[in-house]
Formats: structure tokens, sequence, C-alpha cells
């Protein structure tokens, strides 16, 4: 009786708000609801962005994909859900979300105390500055009593008042606006002349919304750290060693050359590591330690691709981003992106 | 005893619900890690905030950042309740005028600002005042070190020095023999009927000490005027424009509302008054100032009250426009400092205070002027 | 003096000026005097710099149909094409694309039951039945999935019943009784969260686990064949149109007692009541979203979860609750003190009384006030943006104006959701001021 007066409460949940009803496993939850819900930023082209039909591409969406793929065995159950810088925290301590895949980033305090956990790096990145090219900046330092939109509610804000103080940039002005795109917008209405967040953010706001981008130039200087990643409420360690390995099996998969393309040709590699990472091996299953199916890497990498294909398709210098690998390629290729060995 | 009953059960469950809620809050706050307080008041703050009325530097506190926002606040609501007043009755006025032309001009606007909701005013006004204003290096030059561009309003400022301080002094001493002359004018006009005048004096008493004391003292204006420099104007006092925007968008969508309170208020006096005002050899003036004016406020001062709040209200719809307003401020606060509770009590501490501040204000004005009945 | 009616006579004094005609209304209206002529050229100045310009933006060079945003930068107007392009994101949001025609046909469903509110041949008891269906089918579109019928919609049935027979019997105890069953049947139709709230609340407080979400949860479920959809996938029109239209019909009971509460003789009842409505309307609307976007979730207990759409439905139930408590306070002050002294008279009881005496007089003569506070609403909607619940605001803003290539055409954008607005407003406001009319004719046949 009581199983049965729980299941229904449950389903009473799934009815109007369609969040868990008493937070058991998040994992079980997911599982239970038969898809994945994932905040993703309201609109940054290259990392989440959705087409007049509601399509969402990006990095932080490939993110979700993974992981969907990874459960399910299918990357298209995923239900995403547009946060705000504002909300996106609240979102997902409250159980609305599932991952927060929103070009966060890592920072002590967020892991330590606001009650999630990160679960890896997808993105390297820092923050930086945009100017039109016509007023010839070539540096930030030289930004003093230039005005400088930004957006409130983030480390953004507050890395340009510690840099505006520690270069005596005094006569900088900040312009603080509530939403991205609202500081966006007025950057390119030309209420600033500088804009600042971070560098793929700017790469991707100048692709996207700038009318002619060669218009705007992004300064050299990183003036902070900025690791971006997807991550998960505290207490599903089960969860959290999934969303982990999707990111580090994308990531493996690159190193032994596994793409989206030549992945059924992979499947009869004779390479242990590929036998190993595509679950073609049965003895040695690494799906089932994660308590998912043998395919799981497979899944991910047939149905979203490998870490270099999410990001040649989305940020890549083929794309309006035109984002170099940089600090984001592979560590044999001298960038940062390293996985851990699947074994 | 009936009714103790009920209150005493009505008690019983006001207080359980908010023993649950606090009970909740607590559980939550501690399972979520956060924590609670009003010591982030004291902390560095490290934000930035664009228009301020005093000075603002990001290593202020949290508190100062909170009284920014509030002066901010105050600015708009204040400046904006007198501009829609005037371009209300303006409006109002118009819609009664003779004029069909000015009438129906009137009642377009009316009709449609305020069926637009304000947040899209506003956003509307932001996007084309951006879009229009020329950029900073080329403004709209408006003389004399007034400048219009895609910053705002740019103007000298004038340098205060000793002497300005005297001459406000005096003035404010000038101010006060006005207002006893004043009465003096009125108690002569009951005891002998006869009024003295009151206009003239009262400029003069209010004007010539002022000017004649800054002349005195040699006339120090020294005024510090924007320069060029790389990317703007910098210097003097300017005025943004998301201010502008806000105020522009407050006092637009605002006056269609008092131009309607007006025109009723008007019209609810009957002609009859004025004719027989006129009987009584009333001038014109008069006739407005003593005997339409009275009666007509006592319809208006009521609804106009709530405009009045009503404007302040809206006035927290400046974060659209990146206008630093109380609620923008805890906005930011709240994300730096993850205190939610504690800000948007903070908010709602000041919209209450302004609040009943103008409806106590107005209730006491209300009572002044309302019809005595027997 | 005799009055001439020869020819050459009147040919001799001149005819008098034309009071008729065009010339004599132009001259009446617009010349009558310098200070008039003079307003008179200014208006028509400011109209030939504004209108001809204004006119052949919007209409004549504007760029209409489907065009590509090219073209739409080559021609000197408008770009209509960006609405052409947009129009289903503006007016649906994030809802799934190919479902668009769910949220249209529900859109044309509350509509329909608006619209027959709107007369008052249909302001029966029935007309709660109306709703119920109405909003039921909403619901059911917008939802989709699999609908749980059973007790709930046993429950709603019975709500219609029980509504009517309260509305039709005395002013009983026994209808009261009814009246509050048909009340609660009424949230066991549409609110499953609350519910899931109450059991919480009783989980917290005495550990009971849950209780009445699992006993009204007893049902069948009949699928749609309709794909499953997420309130948080929910935007545009659908969105603020449900936003204000339970905006008001929630918080009228709620105001209801509220108003009574305010007028009560006691003191412990009616300090609650002044205190909710003067903090409520003390604060801007945007404070009390953020109430509801930020603390509520911290006020529930652990494990309930109530969707963001909820959150901000529950700030503008609580906020319009307070401002419809005043104006139907306003009706309550209108009723003459003859009336309750003629119920008390009669032994009423006070519900009694208030059912079947005062309340109805002053509902209907603060209809057309109420029609206003619902305009009002329907304009505040707009703040749910700032949240970022995807109203038409902010699906206009975010993700119509998102894509670069019609971003130049905001203009364009703004004004056409700024034309559905007004076009609801205007109706609401014109609709209230022919109520206002009609009531008034009705007092003045009275006397």
């Amino acid at each position: 009786m009581k199983k049965l007066a729980i299941a229904a409460a449950t389903v009473v949940a799934g009815a109007l708000a369609a969040g868990p009803a008493l937070a058991g496993k998040d994992l079980d939850t997911i599982k239970k609801r038969g898809s994945l819900v994932c905040g993703v930023n309201t609109g940054l082209a290259g990392f989440s962005i959705a087409d007049s039909q509601g399509r969402w591409t990006g990095i932080d969406v490939d993110v979700c994909r993974a992981v969907a793929a990874a459960i399910f065995g299918d990357a298209n159950k995923v239900q995403f859900k547009p946060t705000s810088a504002q909300q996106r925290f609240t979102a997902l301590q409250s159980g609305e979300i599932d991952v927060l895949s929103r070009n966060t980033t890592w920072t002590l305090t967020r892991d330590a105390a606001q009650g999630m956990v990160f679960t890896g790096v997808t993105f390297y990145d820092g923050q930086g500055f945009m100017v039109a090219k016509k007023l010839g900046v070539k540096s930030a330092k030289e930004l003093d009593g230039a005005e400088i939109c930004v957006q409130s509610g983030t480390t953004t804000e507050l890395n340009l008042t510690d840099f505006l103080k520690a270069n005596n940039l005094s006569k900088a002005k900040a312009i603080v606006f509530e939403k991205i795109e609202e500081a966006v917008s007025a950057f390119f209405a030309g209420r600033c002349q500088a804009y600042t967040t971070d560098a793929s953010g700017l790469a991707s706001t100048r692709s996207k919304d700038a009318k002619n981008p060669d218009d705007y130039v992004i300064l050299p200087e990183l003036i902070s750290k900025e690791p971006l990643g997807p991550a998960i409420r505290r207490g599903d360690e089960e969860l959290f060693a999934i969303v982990k390995w999707a990111l580090y099996a994308m990531v493996e998969a690159e190193e032994y050359g596994v793409s989206r393309a030549n992945v059924d040709q992979m499947k009869t590699s004779p390479n242990p590591g590929i036998k190993r990472l595509l679950g073609v091996d049965e003895k040695n299953d690494m799906g089932k330690l994660l308590g998912l199916k043998a395919d799981w890497a497979y899944q991910i990498i047939k149905q979203v691709g490998n870490y270099g294909d999410v990001y040649e398709r989305n940020v890549g210098p083929k794309t309006p981003l035109k984002l170099e690998r940089g600090l984001n390629a592979l560590w044999s290729k001298g960038g940062l992106q390293y996985a851990p060995p699947v074994r | 005893m009936r009714s103790i009953i009920y209150q005493a059960l009505f008690l019983a469950a006001l207080v359980f619900v908010v023993w649950l809620l606090v009970t909740n809050t607590i559980e939550n706050l501690r399972a979520r890690g956060l924590k609670s307080g009003f010591d982030f008041l004291n902390s560095r703050s490290g934000i930035p905030i664009s228009d301020t009325i005093i000075d603002w530097n990001p290593d202020d506190t949290f508190g100062r950042a909170y009284f920014v926002g509030i002066l901010n606040t105050l600015r708009v609501g204040i400046i904006g309740i007198v501009l829609a007043t005037i371009l209300g009755t303006i409006i109002g006025i118009a819609r009664l005028s003779s004029n069909w032309l000015v009438a129906k001009l009137a009642s377009i606007y009316v009709e449609t600002i305020r069926n637009v909701p304000l947040l899209l005013q506003l956003i509307f006004i932001y996007a084309f005042v951006g879009n229009v204003l020329p950029d900073q290096l080329n403004p709209i030059v408006i003389g004399a070190g007034f400048y219009l561009n895609k910053s705002g309003l740019i103007f000298p400022l004038l340098k205060l020095d000793t002497a300005h301080y005297i001459v406000g002094g005096v003035l404010l001493a000038s101010l006060v023999a006005m207002l006893i002359y004043n009465r003096w004018a009125k108690r002569r006009q009951y005891a002998t009927g006869v009024a003295p005048k009151r206009l003239l004096p009262s400029l003069g008493i209010l004007i010539v000490p002022a000017v004649a004391a800054f002349l005195a003292m040699g006339a120090p204006a020294e005024f510090d005027v924007a320069a060029k420099t790389r990317f703007r104007f910098i210097g003097g006092g300017s005025i943004g424009p998301e201010f502008l925007t806000v105020l522009v968008g407050l006092v637009i969508y605002t006056a269609s509302f008092i131009a309607e309170i007006v025109r009723s208020g008007i019209l609810a006096v009957s002609y009859g008054q004025t004719e027989a005002a006129g009987a009584l050899g009333l001038t014109r003036g008069q006739t407005l100032r003593l005997v339409l004016l009275p009666q007509a406020l006592r319809v208006i001062i009521p609804p106009m009250t709530s405009q009045y709040l009503n404007l302040v209200k809206n006035s927290s719809l400046a974060l659209i426009a990146g206008y630093p307003d109380v609620v923008a401020i805890e906005n930011m606060t709240m994300n730096q400092t993850g205190r939610a509770l504690e800000a948007i009590l903070l908010i709602m501490a000041v919209y209450l205070t302004i609040s009943l501040s103008i409806s106590l204000a107005m209730n006491y004005y209300n009572k002044r002027i309302a019809l005595k009945e027997r | 003096m005799a009055v001439s009616d020869t020819a050459t006579e009147s040919a001799a004094i001149g005819p008098p000026p034309a009071t008729t005609g065009f010339l004599g209304w132009m001259r009446k209206n617009l010349f009558s005097n310098v200070w008039n002529t003079l307003l008179t050229i200014v208006c028509a100045y400011l109209i030939i710099r504004i209108v001809p310009p204004l006119v052949s933006w919007l209409f004549l060079d504007a760029t209409w149909g489907e065009a590509a945003p090219q073209q739409c930068r080559a021609a000197e107007g408008a770009c209509w094409a960006f609405v052409t392009e947009k129009h289903r994101v503006i007016l649906f949001g994030r809802y799934p694309f190919l479902e668009h025609w769910r949220p249209l046909l529900g859109i044309c469903v509350l509509l329909t039951v608006v619209l027959t509110s709107c007369f008052r041949r249909c302001w029966r008891p029935w007309i709660a039945l109306v709703w119920i269906g109405g909003l039921g089918a909403f619901f059911v579109l917008m939802f989709g999935g699999d609908v749980p019928i059973g007790l709930r919609a046993a429950a709603a049935a019975a709500a219609g019943a029980f509504l009517i027979a309260t509305l039709r019997s005395s002013g009983s105890t026994r209808s009261l009784l009814f009246g509050a069953t048909a009340l609660f049947a009424l949230l066991a139709l549409a609110a499953g969260p609350i519910f899931r709230v109450i059991d919480g609340v009783l989980n917290a407080a005495f550990g009971t686990g849950p209780l009445l979400a699992g006993a009204t949860g007893i049902w069948f479920e009949i699928p749609t064949g309709l794909g499953f959809v997420s309130t948080s996938l929910w935007g545009g029109l659908p969105l603020t149109l449900l936003l204000s239209i339970l905006g008001i019909v929630v918080a009228f009971p709620l105001a209801i007692l509220l108003a009574l509460g305010r007028r009560s003789k006691m003191p412990l009842i009616r300090m609650f009541c002044v205190g909710y409505i003067e903090v409520i309307r003390g604060v801007p609307l945007i404070s009390l979203l953020f109430v509801g976007s930020f603390l509520l979730p911290l006020f529930l207990p652990r494990g309930v979860e109530i969707s963001d759409l909820l959150r901000a439905q529950v700030a503008i139930i609580g906020f319009s609750a307070a401002y419809l408590a005043e104006v139907i306070r306003g009706g309550l002050q209108a009723i003459p003190r003859g009336q309750f002294e003629a119920a008390d008279a009669l032994g009423l009881s006070y519900w009694q009384k208030m059912a079947k005496i005062v309340l109805p007089q002053a509902i209907t003569i603060v209809i057309p006030p109420i029609v206003n506070t619902f305009i009002g609403l329907f304009k505040d909607t707009s703040l749910v943006s700032i949240v970022s619940l995807t109203d038409l605001l902010l699906a206009t803003k975010d993700i119509a104006l998102a894509d670069v290539d019609w971003r130049a055409f905001y203009a364009e954008g703004y004004a056409f959701i700024a034309l559905i607005y007004f076009v609801f407003c205007f109706f609401m406001s014109k609709y209230s001021q022919y109520l206002e009319r009609q009531f008034e004719t009705g007092r003045q046949k009275r006397r």
C-alpha cells in the first residue's frame, strides 16, 4: 500500500512539475523518468543555443547528450532547461535539473559550499575583453577611461573590478546589466567601448551577435582562469561517476582516434584500449562497473562524437566562433585535455 | 465568545504555518550548505555600480551598495513623480480641450500608452536610445559643455567652494523669511480684508539676498567641463542613458494614468461652481485657485497617491535597462553572497517604507482638504 | 421681431458663419480662437512630421510576407518578414515545434471561456462548469501525455455539481460545507502540487508520508496520444494568458475572504488581513516574483519541488489577491447600511447575510474595476520574463531576437507583441467601460 502511495505521489509530481516528489537517488529518478533534465544557457552560440524550432546545439548541450547516451543508449533523451546565471544554482540545488551544463566556472566556493560538485572540465577558458577594432586598442591595460559592459551576478564582474584596481584603471567605468543578452546588445549598440566575459563567450558573441564580426577584436589578455564544466547535485556518487566518465570517454576516444565517423570500423580494431572503450571485449565490461550497458561509450561516440568532434563541430576554427584548440587540445598535443585511462 | 474561539483557532493556524516555514527554511539552508544573516552588509562587495549619487568604490561594503541603491531609487522616483504630474496634468487638460485635434491626440496617447506593458516600453526605449544617439566621440553638441551621446547627457558641474555654501545658507534663511511673510500676509488679509501682494514680494525676499551675497563674494563660478579622451568625454556631470530610459519610461507611462485622474477630477466639479464664483465677482485666477482646484483636488488626491506609489514600485523594473536601483543592486548582492532571503527582505523594507511614507503624507494632506460634513 | 423669410433680405445680411458641414465643424473645433488655431497648427505640424514617415515605415516601405534578412536590410521600411519568420517562437516560446497546434487550440479554448463569461446573460452558476471544462481542456492539451482520470475527474464533476448547488441554495452552513468541498475538489483537479505541498507539510510536522496525493491519485490513466510537454517548455501567449487568468480566478475567493476579513469585527483577523493587503500592495511585483522564484523552494519541506511556472503563478495570485481584495472592499463599502440591517433583522447568519445579500450586490458593482485589475495583471505578467519564464516578451527578446540575422529588427518584434498586448487590453478596457455604462443606466432606471 505504501509503495502504491509513493508511486502515485511520484506520478502526481510528474503531472504538473516534472520534478521528483521525494528525493531519492538522482540516478534512479532519471532512469524512472526516462530522460535527463539538463540546465543549459539561454543562448550562447557554440555552447548552448536553440534554433527557431527549438533544436539545441553546442558543447554544453552535447555533454548532456553524451550523458543521456551513456545512461539510456539514446542521446535524444534529454530535456533542456534554459537557465539564467542567477537561477542556475537554485535550479540544481532544488532538483529541477539533474545536470548543470551551462558554461559554469569551477571554483572552490561552488564546489564546497553550494551543494554541488563539478565533474570535470569541458572547456578551459579565461575572461577577456572585446573592443571595436576602430578604437585601435591593443591591450586591456589601455582601457582606462573606457566604459565596459558586463553582466552581473557572476565571477565576471568581480574579476573586472579586481583587474581595474590592480592595473590602476580608475577612470574605466563598468556598465552592469542583469542579463547577458542585455549586456551584449548594449555593447553592440555602442553603449560601451569594451565588453568583458569569458573568451569563448566573446568569440561566440562576436560570431553570433555582431553585424560584422571583423569589426571587433578580442584583446590578448586573459584576466582569470575559467575552467568550465558540468556539475551535479551533491550526494549521488553513481551519477557523479557516469557524468565524469562520459566526459573522459570522449577525450579518450579522441586519443585513440575513434571518432563519430569511424567508430563502427573501430569496433573491429585489435587495439585492446579501443576494445575496452567500445565495450567489444566482453571480459572487460567497463559499463557494468558504472552500472551502464557495455556499449555506453560506443553510443556516446556514435551519437555525439569524441571530444574533438564536439569541439570542431561547435566552436572550432571552421565554425563562426573560430576558436583554435589552444588549451583545449589533447595533452599529447600541448593542451590540457587529459583523461584518466578507461580500464 | 465565538469570535474569541475563531480568533484563537486562526492564531493557532497562523503560528503553525509560520513555525513550519521557519523550520523548513532553516532545514533547507542547512541542507544546501547556505549561510544566513545580515553580516554580509559589512563585507567588501567587489561589485561595480555604474551610476551613483554618492561616491562608490568596489572596495566598499554591501551595506553601502544598498544605500547607493536606495538613493538611486529615490532619485528616479522623486524626479519621476514631479515630471509625471506635470505631463499628466497637461495631457489630462488637453483631453478636455475644445480643440478637437488636441483632444484626439491626447486620448490616442492615453489609450496607447496605458495598454502596453511598462516593461516592454522600457526595453523598447532603451534599445531605441542606444541605437539613435550618436557615439561617444561624436556627440551632439548642445553648447557650453553640454553633450548628448550614447553615454547620456553630459553637462558642466559647478566646482563648489565656501562661497556657494554661504549662498546656500542665505537662500535657506530667505526661504524661512518668505514663509513668515506669507503667514503675516494671510493674517493681515483675515484681519483687514485687504490681501497684501504676495507673489512679487515673496520672490524678492527669496532671490535678492542670495544674488547679493553671491555677487558680494565676487561671483565665483568655476565649472568642471567634460573633456574628450580616447574613448569618451570624461569630467563634469552626466546623466546616463539607463537613468534617462527609466525616467522617461516611468513618466510617459504614469502620465497616461494621471491624465485620466486629472480629467475626471476636473469633470467632477460642476459647472455651477464656476458660474457661482463668477457671480461672486472672483477673477478667473481666483476661481481656479479658490473654487475649482480645491474641489477637484479632493477627487484627485486618493487615486493620485496610488499612482505615485505605482511609479515608485514600477521603478523596480529599472534593472531591465541596467539602472542600478535598489532591486538591481540587491539582486547583484544576492548572486554574489547567496543571501537571497536577506536581500529580498531588504528590497521589501525599502519599498514598504517609501509606500507607507507616501500614504501617510497623502492621508494627512487628504484629511486636511477633506470636505467637512455635518 | 418678426422674422422675414424673403430671399432678398437674408442676402443683404449675408449668410451666418457655417456651423454645420465640414468647414463649420473645422471652425468650431479647430480654429475657434487664436490660441486654438495656434494649438491646431502645432499639432498638425507634429502629425505631418510623424505620421507619414511612420506610415511609410510601417506599411509602404515595409517588407511583407517571407523574405530573407538581407532583403529586409535593403528595404527602407519595417521588416514584417521577421514576424512571419519568427511568429511561432514568439507566440509559443520553446514549446515543441511540431506540437504548436496544441497551445494554439489551448488559447482558443481559453479565449472562448473568457468571451463567454463576458456576456451578462452567462453570469449564471453554470459558467463555473464552463471554466472547469475549459481549464481542464487547456491543461490536457498543453501537458499531453497520460491524463489521470479517476478520483480527480470524479472530484471535478463533484466540484461542478456542488458549486452549482451552493450558488443556488440558501447561504446556510450546509451549503457552505458544499462550497468548501467544491473548492477542495476543484483544487484536486488542477493542483497536484498543492497536495504534494500539504503532504510535505504534514510529513514535516508529523512524519505521515504521502497521504492526500496518494489518496487522490488512484486513477486510470487515459493516454491522450500526445507527447508529454513539461511546463518548462511552455511559453509565449498561452503562458501570458494562463498566468493572468489563473491570477484572477484563483485569487478571487482569496480576495473575498481578505476583504471580508478586513471589515471583520475580530481584531486579530482584521489585523492579519490589513497587514497582508498593505504589505503586498506596498512592495513591487518583482520582489514577490523573487520570493516565488528564489525563496519558495526554501520555504517548502525537503523533497517538495514545484515548477518555475507554478512558483511565478503563486506569486502572481498572492499579488492580485491583495489588489482584488481592495476592489471588493470598495464594493462592500458601497452597500448601504440598510442592507446589512435588513439582513440582520431577518435573522440571517453572518455567512448567509454575506452570501445572499451583500456579496452579490457588492461584486456586481465592482465588476468593471475587476476587469481593470485584470488588465493591469495582464500587463504585469510581462515581469515573469525577469525570472526567466518564456512569456511573450522573453520569447521575443531572447529567442526570436537571439538570431543574429534578425537581431536588427527588434522594433518590429516589440511592435508585434505590443500590438498583441494592446488589442487585449484595449478591448478589455472598452468592455469595462461598457459594463460601467450598463450599470449606470440600470441604476438610473431604478430611480
